[in-house]
């Protein structure tokens, strides 16, 4: 559904704001809650203006007490509401996963579809800006790996917003995780790209669908969040070289959208997949063995992946850029795949 | 830590809790040296990140949780503790880690991202060990709690009488490992001190609207445990707090929980705009800074003036070297990333 109301150029953290207003406007039943959301508006800016336009009874600021505040939203969620709950880091899901996976996950499995668990856990992913090991990480593949959590990555504000959107509206638990590299927070850095014209009105992007964010013909770029900004670095970089490369934006990873990563492989023939999450077991994995089970879809090369190294995110910017996918990494592993077999 | 009166003192058994001319000292250079530790990485945080701050830029960056102010609560407790006693600490670690004497040149490497520091770079400023003082901190909130527990249990199974404390902020006290951990450590009757550094805050939110008691230290009853309340900002009242909890846990006869109400004099993080503050609150708790207000007190009780300079001069001197070793030590080789993923790692 689109809107031909007036465009305005938002970060990702306005988008998620203004999509909780309009969303908390519309439906009593929606409410946010989380560490610092109230008053300061969210340390990522996911809920600027909340507190003043709805009230603390429905924006929530709560203790660090990530597995009462979790579990609470699984309640609200299981009573007829619709929480949002912002978990600040990716990285503290530990203090609570039980709520995550053994509960929201699995609250419609249980009921025999009786129950249902409407909540949505936004929190923030990704490192590059020397925040060490416990405030960096990604961890898609840890939430996308169980059943009953739908997961989605916007890479940018329109899709930020109509994500957010479809994500509170969805009867089942979604976790929407935001990269800070693309927030668009004055005191961190952002690809200025994900800063995009965003309509006011009310859309929905579909959850479960890829977009092909450019097309082309010589080999297919899969990322998703701020490694699509990677990848599209990479295809204007390869584009100068002579290689067409098609880029893949997941948007969701939890339903994965095969057929249209299917349809790409089997159009350029050659696959490389970008995660800033840890490589193994992990998204890339996911996406290549899409291909793989798949007859249809025959490579003309072997498929690759770039993503973080199986090691904990180091704080040394030394080494930090070193384990990181960049654009320079994509452009080798392309060059790679179109050099004549020794 | 280098106040070793302390540590002899109690390892001769006699635990006293009254402070002593040369424990006043320590603790008030080692504020001293805490808060010049913090005015350097100030310096060093902010290069590359003006006029445009940016967190990512600059020789330190990510994240910065300063410690201004709340310096008594490090040198209270830790005049107590030796290098065999445990502790952990928080995402705000600086003060503590001096005070436990964690070598200062390796964490301002480490704060740097160098090779020479704690972790070689690894870790950073939320992540500091030094095994070699008993000393570690994480970033999660009351994550080093149930560590603590372990490592007093550790210490009573091999028939010592080494101690651990855990800190945190006054926020951790509504995780649930808050809670765990003290039940835990008092059925276990375990040697643990658990000291809460009430600055006030949580990031934005002010305890009183997240803390179902005024008082944190009432909390330590539902573990059957003492719980004191120290009211003042002051190192000599945390030092007689701490100084009765760590008799008892090495007397063997169990945890105790401390609260301390102390002040952050910085925002959460460097660059925290803190908004959330009330107009002229953070002037106000500046007015009350305890390294001054300690050293007028020692004045008034008698020590002179040039042994506190001293004592100063040469704790500002300690940290002026460690930064320039910190400066001048080389970075990590890139490489160096993949080393010690598993113990016994190259």
């Amino acid at each position: 559904m689109t809107t031909t109301a007036p465009s305005r150029r938002l970060t990702i953290a306005r988008a998620m704001s203004e999509a909780l207003a309009q969303e908390m406007a519309r439906d009593p039943g929606v409410l946010v809650l989380g560490e610092d959301i109230g008053k300061l508006g969210g340390v990522f800016g996911t809920t600027q203006g909340l507190l003043d336009q709805f009230g603390a009874d429905r924006v929530r600021d709560t203790p660090i007490s990530e597995t009462a505040f979790i579990g609470a939203a699984v309640g609200l969620a299981a009573s007829g509401m619709r929480p949002v709950a912002e978990l600040m880091f990716v990285d503290f899901f530990g203090v609570c996963m039980d709520a995550i996976y053994n509960l929201a996950a699995k609250q419609s499995y249980f009921s025999g579809g009786k129950v249902r668990c409407p909540m949505v856990i936004m929190t923030s992913v990704g490192g590059g800006y020397g925040d060490a090991g416990q405030h960096s990480q990604c961890l898609y593949a840890t939430f996308a790996h169980l059943p009953g959590l739908k997961v989605v990555i916007p890479s940018n504000a329109r899709d930020a917003k109509g994500l957010m959107l479809a994500a509170i509206r969805d009867d089942n638990p979604v976790v929407f995780m935001f990269h800070k590299a693309l927030q668009g927070m004055g005191w961190l850095g952002t690809v200025q790209r994900s800063i995009t014209d965003v309509p006011e009105g009310d859309y929905t992007t579909p959850i479960g669908e890829a977009a092909v964010v450019r097309a082309g013909t010589d080999v297919t770029l899969v990322g998703l969040g701020l490694t699509v900004h990677l990848a599209l670095d990479a295809a204007a970089s390869l584009a100068k070289q002579g290689v067409s490369a098609e880029v893949i934006d997941l948007r969701t990873i939890s339903p994965l959208d095969r057929a249209t990563i299917r349809a790409s492989a089997a159009k350029t023939g050659r696959l490389v997949v970008v995660d800033d999450d840890y490589l193994s077991f992990g998204v890339a994995a996911e996406v290549i063995a899409s291909i793989c089970e798949h007859g249809g879809a025959t490579l003309k090369c072997p498929p690759m992946r770039i993503a973080h190294p199986d090691i904990p995110v180091p704080f040394t910017p030394v080494m930090e850029h070193f384990v990181l996918p960049n654009a320079e990494k994509i452009v080798a592993a392309v060059q790679a795949m179109f050099e004549p077999a020794a | 830590m280098k106040g070793s009166t302390a540590m002899t003192t109690l390892e001769a058994g006699v635990a006293s809790t009254a402070t002593n001319r040369s424990q006043r000292l320590w603790m008030y250079a080692t504020m001293v040296k805490s808060r010049h530790f913090e005015a350097l990485v100030k310096v060093a945080y902010l290069e590359g990140k003006q006029p445009m701050f940016n967190m990512a830029k600059g020789p330190i960056p990510g994240e910065m949780h300063l410690s201004d102010g709340q310096e008594p609560c490090a040198v209270g407790v830790c005049a107590h503790l030796g290098p065999r006693d445990a502790v952990t600490a928080t995402h705000r670690p600086h003060h503590i880690a001096i005070a436990k004497g964690v070598d200062l040149n390796a964490m301002a490497a480490e704060i740097f991202g160098k090779q020479a520091g704690l972790s070689g770079g690894r870790g950073g400023h939320m992540h500091l060990f030094d095994p070699a003082v008993n000393f570690a901190c994480s970033g999660i909130i009351a994550q080093g709690l149930g560590p603590a527990v372990g490592s007093a249990l550790a210490a009573t199974l091999r028939g010592s009488s080494d101690i651990a404390v855990a800190f945190m902020g006054e926020g951790a006290a509504n995780q649930g490992a808050f809670h765990e951990a003290l039940n835990l450590a008092a059925v276990w009757r375990a040697p643990v001190v658990f000291v809460i550094e009430d600055n006030a805050y949580g990031i934005s939110v002010a305890k009183r609207d997240c803390t179902a008691v005024e008082s944190n230290a009432t909390r330590a009853a539902g573990y059957g445990m003492p719980g004191v309340h120290v009211a003042a900002n002051d190192p000599d009242a945390v030092f007689a707090a701490a100084g009765e909890a760590v008799s008892r846990a090495r007397a063997g006869r169990g945890p105790s929980l401390i609260e301390i109400e102390t002040t952050r004099l910085e925002g959460h993080f460097m660059g925290d705009a803190e908004g959330y503050r009330p107009p002229g609150e953070v002037d106000a708790l500046k007015a009350l800074d305890p390294i001054p207000a300690y050293r007028a007190r020692l004045l008034s009780e008698g020590f002179e003036a040039e042994a506190l300079d001293r004592a100063a001069q040469a704790a500002v001197a300690e940290v002026e070297a460690a930064f320039a070793f910190a400066r001048s030590a080389a970075y990590p080789a890139p490489e160096e990333a993949f080393e010690h993923v598993f113990a016994g790692d190259r």
